[in-house]
């Protein structure tokens, strides 16, 4: 009945995304943008002894596009919700575990979508990386599209109002992205920042990325980005379909 | 048997300002095949117990069965015998109307081909067959609430809820929706429970009333015995009987538009 369910949930979210052509592509442009404005800049710096620039600064655009793109996808379920869509599907036998994962599904194939598309350009413009890695990378944004969006949601259906909702949102992301070493490796700046950043669940996603991106399989970084993934997961699909069990209540 | 049965129904809510208690203790029953009009003044209570009562809201005390079912041991067995169309209905407005009724279908787990059966079906008992391909916006509101009844129908329930089904609606839309209720009732056996705060509407459509006021019962019967016991003779108007057991009337005259809650 699960996979039922999600299956209707996601079709019906799928193909609202589907109509809207603007809104796959949309999303991908920012990454796009430091790709092709802050990526020329790193070039020649040298951010890491094992690799080259693009494979340190690809992971981190990859996790961007995840952060950027999940966290804001509790936006329209709070028009769905002022419209009573939650309340109609909540008084069907619909499994609420469904009710989550068919929109976050939605969410996590629409990035990773926009992450081929990014990953296909920095071929383009210079990245070289094993294909096995880059794969894991794609797995990586998928869990932590799922993740954010999931909190998302959770948050969404707490809120009344979009302008309730935004100003948390940034409040959690921007900092996130600073501290977790998206841009530029949190090992280039000074102690504390880096110390700091452990405390943040995103940067072990970013370092175990960027050691997939340079073949580094079995490493501390990539259990460590194990863990943290699949722990974040975890606790926000719990949060998140508890919000759908008792939403508005 | 009773197919709703509530004892001592309650729910109170936690808010920055205070506690509310909207719903302070509701005893009930419902008979099957009956339509009960559950009636009261705005904030009396009736929309947080319909919530309670269709599993969306869990109660803060008291308990119920409904359709055979504990609501709070087997939510998914009541949810699988009731239909409930909320207030402010429940549809998206940029969704095709044959979408709407193929996915609701879905939800309560009919097949692919029977979904889309079920949805032509129910379009054409509802009378909106040349709508299923306009988007839900491009609705009246007779049509709509037609819309969002016929989603609350795709599974045959048992006991519909409808909260305040009328409001907003013009005097032929309201007489379509009294003539579309005492047709389930007849055709199906359907029992519905429905809110309302017009005392005409309750006068003409409900087999019994129920009438609620700050969060409990404060009187039921038909009526016309309510008429005789409260408004002092079976002529007296509703609306005279209503003053004499709540002290007002249940509408202010400048009703404000119908808020979600
Ligand atoms: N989610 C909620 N949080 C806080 N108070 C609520 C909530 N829902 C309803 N109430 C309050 O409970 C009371 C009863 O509301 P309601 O059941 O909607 O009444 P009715 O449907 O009879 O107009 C009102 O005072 C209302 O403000
Ligand atoms: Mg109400």
């Amino acid at each position: 009945m699960l996979l039922h369910d999600t299956a209707i949930i996601f079709g019906r979210y799928a193909r609202q995304t589907l109509a809207s052509k603007f809104q796959i592509l949309f999303g991908v442009l920012m990454p796009l943008l430091y790709l092709l404005f802050f990526g020329p800049l790193l070039t020649d710096l040298p951010l890491s002894s094992s690799a080259g620039s693009w494979q340190v600064l690809v992971p981190g655009l990859l996790l961007q596009l995840g952060l950027f793109g999940a966290s804001f996808a509790g936006f329209g379920i709070i028009v769905e919700k002022n419209l009573g869509v939650i309340e109609r599907m909540r008084a069907t036998p619909v499994s609420r575990l469904a009710l989550l994962l068919g929109r976050v599904l939605r969410d996590a194939l629409l990035l990773a979508f926009q992450a081929v598309l990014l990953v296909l350009t920095a071929y383009v413009m210079g990245l070289r990386a094993p294909l096995v890695g880059i794969l894991i990378g794609f797995a990586f944004v998928g869990l932590l599209s799922v993740s954010l969006a999931s909190l998302s949601y959770a948050l969404a259906l707490t809120v009344r109002t979009p302008q309730e909702f935004g100003p948390v949102v940034n409040a959690v992301t921007l900092p996130a992205m600073l501290l977790s070493g998206l841009m530029l490796p949190m090992t280039l700046g000074p102690a504390w920042l880096d110390v700091l950043s452990h405390f943040v669940p995103l940067r072990y996603l970013v370092d175990a990325v960027r050691a997939a991106y340079v073949g580094d399989y079995a490493s501390t970084p990539m259990l460590y980005g194990v863990l943290a993934a699949l722990a974040l997961c975890a606790v926000s699909v719990t949060l998140g379909t508890r919000q759908f069990r008792r939403a508005g209540a | 048997m009773a197919i709703i049965s509530t004892a001592g129904l309650a729910r109170t809510f936690t808010t920055k300002r205070g506690t509310v208690e909207a719903v302070r203790g509701i005893d009930l029953t419902v008979e099957p095949g009956e339509i009960l009009g559950f009636l009261g003044p705005n904030g009396a209570g009736k929309t947080t117990t319909l919530r309670m009562l269709t599993t969306l809201l869990p109660p803060t005390g008291g308990a119920a069965t409904v359709a055979g079912h504990d609501l709070a041991r087997d939510p998914a067995g009541v949810r699988r015998r009731i239909g409930y169309v909320a207030q402010s209905g429940g549809v998206d407005p940029n969704v095709s109307v044959r979408e709407e009724l193929v996915t609701q279908a879905r939800l309560y787990r009919l097949g692919k081909t029977e979904a889309a059966a079920r949805a032509e079906e129910l379009a054409r008992d509802l009378d909106l067959t040349g709508l299923l391909d306009r988007k839900c916006a491009a609705l009246s509101g007779g049509q709509r609430r037609r819309l969002d009844i016929a989603m609350a129908l795709t599974h045959r329930p048992e006991v519909l809820f409808l909260d305040e089904p009328t409001t907003g609606l013009d005097p032929a839309g309201r007489a379509d929706l009294w003539d579309l209720v005492r047709r389930l009732r007849d055709a199906y056996g359907t029992t519905v429970f429905l809110t309302t705060h017009y005392l005409d509407e309750a006068d003409a459509l409900a087999d019994r009333l129920v009438i609620v006021d700050r969060g409990v019962v404060v009187a039921e019967g038909t009526p016309g015995a309510l008429k005789l016991r409260h408004g002092g003779s079976p002529d007296a108007t509703l609306q005279d009987t209503f003053l004499a057991i709540t002290g007002r009337t249940p509408a202010a005259p400048a009703d404000p538009a119908p808020v979600a809650v």
